[in-house]
């Protein structure tokens, strides 16, 4: 029987990792996940959770001793943030090219310089062609749940890749909120031992690791490829699995009021949850209006994007990074490439906001909304929009 | 047995492109590198084995009469055994064509 | 480490012609026998055993970067303690051995050496020292000898090579408070064996810096690695010593050393230096002995 409690939901992710039984779990703290390893400890330390602790002295060791870990058939979880993903970048192509199903809670975090501990997207689009499974989570509930999903989908030998569970820095990693817990005999049934299929082990030598000349690069990195969207199926069997046993269903792009609308609203992660205020207040006043949430960050799932989107007339997109230079929104420049070979496709128009912290209200999010039905209407002489900039 | 690198099509890759074939490289035939041979006169040879612990290759091996041979299938021919013997047994000579 | 023992790092491997280095691991790795996990650094030993798809190597093998091997052999060493503590698989036995270059020890991955073994997890490093970046081309390291040209540290008219010192990354790993550190050299092969098993039967971190004499990056004949390894540690430049627990240990204790031109004229990286400049390493080289020789009293 689940039980029902109040907890942080760092806090509620260490619980997650505690009941998912990991094996090793490679320590550095960074804020605003720091709470996440701090309770690891705690609960390894207390005899909780029979884990060994790695507290390693970066984050760039903290994934590389989650690859040996992993390599050894152990299962393996880790939590970092912001400048703690950016340094550990080289190491999470690794961890994806050489197949090792790692776990990774990311609480994102805003990128120097300036110097912000407080939350956005940026440590995320930076990682976005690594080749890892990446879910956004909306709430503690959420985390709690794809964390769990997590081990299961990652050590799948139908896939072998690593995964990213991404909430939003303060805005989710320090909320306290309601929480069910499943019972630790329903998560053993759900979530079977680790079974690496060619773990180092003198038994059996492999190697790992070998270099590739031109000749061989591009079949490893197809063979990579083909692996990485083929997981898609794999990640809806198990939401499938997981929503049967504990009620709780997850899809790659989730919507709300989304029915009959002519415009959508596109965000991710926990400011869904402000922006479905919003539009509960737009469609009383009349407006059809929805809002389109992506759940799977990678594999992208076209399909339900497409789908999804294809009918709306316009599709304003709210950006928590910036691409400075370029497309300003990574997400709505995703979300054109997605929709661009459809026949009939709404016009896109891009917002970026709610960056190193900044707060986004219902209110803002109905400026956001109507600036964008404005701008899709007479067009802009920008590329993408910056909301919430002081100019006077 | 291993594919050659230019026949593996990206199916053929193991998943992580691990290796699981342990010493598949041994079919290397590094011998084409060299440029001299060694030589050797065995009446001279006390099989003390030092030739064979210095070879960087790990190539040379007793042969039925207990002397020490390098394997030319691998042999580069850097002379460290013909330096190294304490007893001149060996003799470096150019690689013929 | 019988001279029969079977061949770990076998034969077929792309080192250069006459390398020292692989015979160093070709030597370490009959010691080490076949309940080893080794993980690998980038440089010349993992890329002249390990051409996708094949391997040289008969036991487990792990390489991923450059600057994290002693972090992998962290995650590998917490890894195999807890499926063992678990039931999972036995591992109780099997040992884990990082291996890495100059560079890839003293510089890059200085860092990752340190928090291992600071940490006191349960590995043997081996460094093999050839003393520069030898596998992109011969650029200097924090290994590489005063007065050596590399090509990031070429001799000319305003430059003598390199103008620093090497590194004493022994002194570093026996400042971590660890059960065994060594010095060792192909040249010397018993008691490189020695070392090697002795590390092996540590239960803690060992660390082993292992001379790696290079003739295409030390420029000298292909058939002169043992020679100048030899060399090396007669004339004190590389002394051969063990640190256990903090006890310091001469393992080549001559009555007099031999002079260190024996060693620089045996090498084209030292051509150029002038008589004057040979005499400050003789000085460096007699001070560092005599500290070397006082420590060990």
């Amino acid at each position: 029987m689940a039980k029902r409690t109040g907890m942080e939901v760092s806090i509620a992710v260490s619980e997650a990792v505690k009941m998912a039984k990991a094996d090793v779990i490679a320590a550095y703290p960074i804020t605003p996940q720091t709470h996440i390893v701090e309770h690891l400890a705690e609960l390894v330390a207390q005899g909780e959770l029979d884990a060994e602790y790695i507290p390693v002295e970066s984050e760039h060791s903290a994934m590389s001793a989650c690859l040996g870990s992993s390599a050894v058939g152990a299962r393996t979880f880790t939590a970092t943030a912001g400048q703690g993903l950016e340094l550990m970048h080289e190491v999470v192509y690794v961890a994806s090219s050489m197949r090792l199903p790692i776990v990774m809670a990311v609480a994102n975090r805003a990128l120097s310089a300036p110097l912000s501990v407080w939350g956005d997207h940026s440590d995320v689009m930076a990682v976005r062609d690594v080749g890892w499974i990446q879910i956004f989570v909306e709430n503690g509930q959420e985390a709690v749940d794809n964390t769990l999903c997590a081990f299961r989908i990652a050590e799948d030998r139908r896939v072998l890749l690593p995964v990213m569970v991404h909430l939003d820095g303060f805005h989710l990693s320090h909320m306290v909120e309601p929480l069910l817990f499943p019972d630790q005999k329903e998560v053993d049934e759900f979530l079977p031992p680790n079974n690496y299929p060619y773990p180092l082990n003198p038994n059996k030598p492999v190697t790992m690791g070998d270099f590739a000349p031109p000749v061989v690069y591009t079949e490893a990195k197809w063979a990579q490829e083909i692996n990485v969207e083929k997981s898609k199926d794999t990640i809806l069997d198990v939401w499938k699995q997981f929503g049967d046993k504990f009620g709780r269903y997850y899809k790659p792009v989730e919507t709300y009021r989304a029915e009959d609308c002519d415009t959508l609203l596109m965000t991710m992660g926990s400011f869904s949850e402000t922006a479905m205020m919003a539009i509960d207040k737009m469609r009383e006043a009349g407006k059809k209006i929805g809002l389109f949430r992506i759940r799977l960050w990678r594999p992208f799932p076209y399909e339900e994007v497409r789908q999804t989107a294809k009918n709306a007339q316009t599709l304003i997109v709210l950006d928590r990074a910036i691409s400075l230079g370029g497309v300003g929104g990574p997400v709505a420049s995703e979300m054109r490439n997605a929709l661009y070979p459809l026949a009939q496709r709404p016009k896109v128009v891009g917002f970026v906001g709610g960056l190193g912290g900044r707060d986004i209200s219902p209110a803002d999010f109905e400026t956001i909304v109507n600036r964008g039905i404005e701008i899709a209407k007479k067009g802009s002489d920008r590329e993408f929009e910056i909301f919430g900039v002081r100019e006077e | 047995m291993t594919k050659p690198e230019d026949k593996l099509t990206w199916k053929d890759i193991e998943v992580g492109a691990i290796a699981t074939e342990p010493g598949s490289a041994s079919q290397n035939r590094t011998g084409d590198w060299r440029s001299r041979r060694p030589t050797y006169d065995q009446t001279k040879c006390n099989k003390c084995g030092l030739c064979q612990t210095y070879c960087p290759e790990g190539c040379i091996l007793k042969n039925e009469d207990g002397f020490y041979e390098a394997d030319l299938y691998y042999c580069k021919g850097c002379g460290i055994c013909a330096k190294e013997c304490p007893k001149k047994v060996i003799t470096m000579v150019e690689e013929k064509e | 480490m019988t001279i029969e023992s079977k061949e770990r790092f076998a034969p077929g491997h792309r080192a250069c012609i006459g390398c020292g280095e692989a015979l160093a691991v070709r030597m370490a790795c009959k010691v080490l026998g076949d309940n080893v996990i080794i993980v690998n650094a980038t440089g010349c030993m993992e890329i002249v055993s390990s051409q996708l798809p094949y391997t040289s190597w008969t036991v487990p093998w792990i390489h991923t970067l450059f600057e994290n091997t002693a972090a992998v052999a962290s995650g590998i060493e917490a890894g195999l303690k807890v499926l063992s503590r678990k039931g999972i698989r036995d591992t109780s036995n099997t040992k884990v051995v990082a291996m890495g270059g100059d560079g890839a020890t003293l510089d890059i991955g200085l860092q990752a050496l340190s928090g291992a073994l600071e940490r006191r997890h349960n590995f043997m490093y081996i460094c093999f020292d050839n003393e520069a970046y030898m596998n992109t081309g011969i650029q200097r390291s924090s290994a590489t000898p005063y007065g050596a040209s590399t090509t990031t540290s070429p001799a000319g008219k305003t430059s003598i090579g390199q103008f620093t010192w090497k590194k004493n990354l022994p002194a570093i790993a026996a400042a971590h408070d660890i059960p065994y550190v060594a010095t060792a050299c192909p040249s010397h092969y018993k008691d490189l064996a020695n070392k090697v098993k002795k590390a092996m039967e540590v239960n803690g971190p060992a660390y082993i810096q292992i001379l790696s004499p290079c003739p295409t990056g030390w420029r000298c004949p292909t058939d002169n690695a043992i020679e100048v390894g030899r060399l090396a540690v007669q004339t004190g430049m590389f002394p051969l010593y063990e640190v256990e627990n903090g006890k310091y240990k001469l393992t080549y204790n001559p009555e007099s050393l031999k002079p260190v031109t024996d060693y620089l004229k045996a090498q084209g990286r030292f051509r150029h230096l002038s008589e004057t400049e040979m005499g400050k390493i003789q000085e460096k080289v007699n001070l560092e002995w005599a500290k070397l020789k006082d420590l060990a009293k």
